[in-house]
């Protein structure tokens, strides 16, 4: 029994080609069948009979092949005979055939071109519009929320806040604090590599002070928990959006926005500004760490000389942005869970689409900061 | 060679923990027949099925799935033996981020080597084959109903024109008219291509239209028959089903 599917012509007396099909005709040697069927030239001929009778094995793809070998031959103007059909293939023919008349292989839209280019950029700038319009859809419903719950506390589920507070403050303590720490060490030691150069070794003192009070503790704090907490925000709604969860919700009289939404922003709001006092004494401990090894300073001098350099105000220009960067996170993160199709694949996306959004918007916000503050004169 | 059975079964025996699910479970089914299996909820009839297309091993007996011992096979053997049957799970299980037609390639793409075009042509015939609509090729899992996701999952189960079929209650969930088309299609493409069917169901309407023979799983055993035989046991479970309300309405 040979393995492979094969296929003979023979030119015949009265201009017809004997056409013998042999061997395994089926969906696993469809390659050799594409080749054969590619290969067929018969040109001139009158006519062909198509012998499937050394057919050993047939399958739908077999059947297939065969059939599309026959419509081509017919457009080329030769008429076709088929012989030798077994009876137990029969059927197969037939429900080939059948198929072959419901079917529509629906050709896929076009790819390519000048019009697909510019369908693509409409088709992006209208999903930004609209996106941004479901956004702020998002933040006015949310507002409504917050306001009915203000009046009727109870809905502020005070153990799925907690549980938040848990995962997104207290669990992310320990990488918050090692990163800080370390971005403390690099910022100090890059500076004093430069004071150095003029003697002013000192000021190393006051750059790390400042730049990780006012700008850099929360940042990184901020970045770090969009990647933490932001993307589990999604990525949990996500998940039961595709299970068909947040819909069961919504038909037991649970109201997404205040079960899903609200523990998530106000829990992100209100630990934020801690993990952001923890992100700050922990750089200026690296920064000390730093300065103190590197410029042989005593831990005194480090601490006299941070006083002159900072004031309260340094601190609470950094902090205050805190909550605004966990609103932001935090209601990203639940939009774009909110926005996953019930698709898996879906879930990776918008998550990743959580993160890119929501660290943007936290630079933005921390622009949009520095320049109301450098107004203010503070 | 074709007299041998498909797919043989020997005294299964299957445990969770202290419970007993099966108990000396053995039964053949013959190349080109429809068998149905049925038994109370929780006998175990998803877990066999399991067993037998190898998802999850059982604790003693012996299955031959074409010839070959499904559990003392490498993983590579059992790769190739997963091209010979297909499986249509209770709800479709259709990977959810691809397209109908593109679910209808994966096991070529994966095993077999196709030209792409082929591949296309060959996933809208088996859609055209389990009767949906051409369109329904571009669609999501996400976007079709119950009925049409068991078509497409169907569509996929045939996608390699598999020696056996698996059907895991294929027409719970429908409605009796959806039913009644999908025990249709099922016993048209089972005689057009030679299929064997193995197909777990509570349908008792499936049961009598287009299964050959019945194994009906009771106290932790099997008792094979056609309708008919196990019309005449006098199993108190047995009796139930094929004697109770439901049963009398399909007349037998
Ligand atoms: N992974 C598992 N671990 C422990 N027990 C299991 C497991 N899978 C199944 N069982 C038990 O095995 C028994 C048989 O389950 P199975 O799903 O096969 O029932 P079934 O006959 O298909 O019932 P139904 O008609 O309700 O689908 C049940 O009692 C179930 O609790
Ligand atoms: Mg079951």
């Amino acid at each position: 029994m040979s393995d492979t599917a094969w296929m003979r012509t023979e030119a015949m007396s009265d201009g017809w080609v004997s056409v013998v099909a042999g061997g395994v005709w089926t969906v696993a040697a469809s390659r050799t069948l594409t080749e054969i069927a590619s290969g067929l030239r018969l040109d001139g001929a009158s006519g062909a009979r198509l012998d499937v009778s050394e057919i050993e094995r047939l399958d739908t793809a077999g059947v297939w092949i065969l059939r599309g070998m026959m419509g081509d031959l017919q457009d080329a103007g030769i008429d076709v005979e088929l012989q030798g059909v077994d009876a137990k293939h029969m059927p197969l023919f037939d429900l080939v055939e059948a198929s072959e008349e419901k079917l529509g292989v629906s050709d896929p839209v076009s790819k390519g071109g000048i019009l697909a280019f510019v369908a693509r950029i409409g088709e992006g700038v209208f999903s930004t519009v609209s996106k941004a319009k479901g956004l702020l859809n998002f933040i006015g419903l949310f507002t409504l929320v917050l306001l009915r719950a203000c009046k009727e506390p109870r809905r502020f589920r005070p153990k799925a806040l907690v549980s938040q507070i848990e995962q997104t403050g207290l669990d992310a303590l320990p990488i918050v604090g090692l990163l800080s720490f370390l971005i403390g060490v690099v910022l100090a030691y890059l500076m004093s590599d430069q004071f150095r150069q003029f003697g002013a070794e000192i000021f190393t003192v006051n750059l790390v002070g400042l730049s990780i009070l006012r700008e850099v503790g929360v940042l990184i704090t901020a970045i770090m928990i969009a990647g933490r907490s932001g993307s589990a925000f999604t990525a949990q709604i996500g998940t039961m959006k595709v299970n068909e969860e947040v819909d069961a919700m919504g038909t037991l009289g649970l109201d997404p926005m205040e079960v899903l939404v609200l523990p998530r922003v106000l829990a992100l709001m209100l630990t934020l500004p801690f993990l952001t006092f923890f992100a700050d004494i922990m750089g200026v401990l690296g920064g000390a760490v730093m300065t103190i090894l590197a410029l042989d300073l005593t831990s005194a001098q480090f601490m006299t000389q941070l006083k002159q350099a900072v004031t309260l105000d340094d601190f609470m220009v950094g902090i205050v942005k805190a909550p605004v960067h966990a609103y932001i996170i935090a209601m990203v993160g639940c939009y774009e869970g909110l926005r996953v199709r019930q698709t898996a694949e879906s879930v990776g996306l918008q998550t990743t689409t959580s993160v890119v959004e929501s660290i943007f918007l936290v630079i933005v916000a921390t622009a949009i900061f520095a320049i109301v503050f450098s107004f203010l004169g503070i | 060679m074709s007299s041998d059975p498909i797919l043989r079964i020997r005294d299964i025996v299957t445990r969770f923990g202290p419970h007993t699910i099966h108990d000396g479970v053995s039964f053949d089914v013959e190349r080109g027949e429809v068998i149905g299996v049925v038994g109370g909820s929780g006998t175990g009839k998803s877990v066999l099925l399991r067993e037998v297309i190898g998802l999850l091993r059982p604790a003693g007996g012996s299955i031959e799935l074409l010839g070959e011992d499904v559990w003392s096979m490498s993983p590579k053997e059992r790769i190739a033996l997963s091209t010979s049957f297909g499986v249509l799970f209770q709800d479709g299980a259709l990977f959810s981020s691809l397209t109908v037609a593109e679910n209808i390639q994966v096991p070529m793409r994966e095993h077999l080597d196709i030209p792409p075009k082929m591949m296309d042509e060959l996933a809208a015939l088996k859609i055209a084959m389990v009767g949906l609509a051409p369109e329904a090729g571009g669609k999501l899992p996400s976007e079709l109903s119950g009925g049409m996701r068991k078509r497409a999952g169907l569509a996929r189960a045939l996608a390699l024109d598999p020696e056996i079929v698996f059907l895991d209650e294929p027409t719970a969930g429908l409605d009796p008219i959806g039913a009644a088309a999908f025990d249709q299609l099922v016993r048209d493409l089972q005689q057009s291509l030679g299929l064997t069917v193995y197909m777990v169901t509570h349908d008792l309407d499936s049961l009598a239209t287009i299964t050959d023979r019945i194994a009906a799983l009771v106290d932790k055993q099997v008792r094979v028959g056609t309708m008919a035989e196990h019309m005449e046991d006098d199993h108190p479970w047995l009796h139930e089903y094929f004697h109770g309300p439901r049963a009398r309405a399909v007349g037998g």
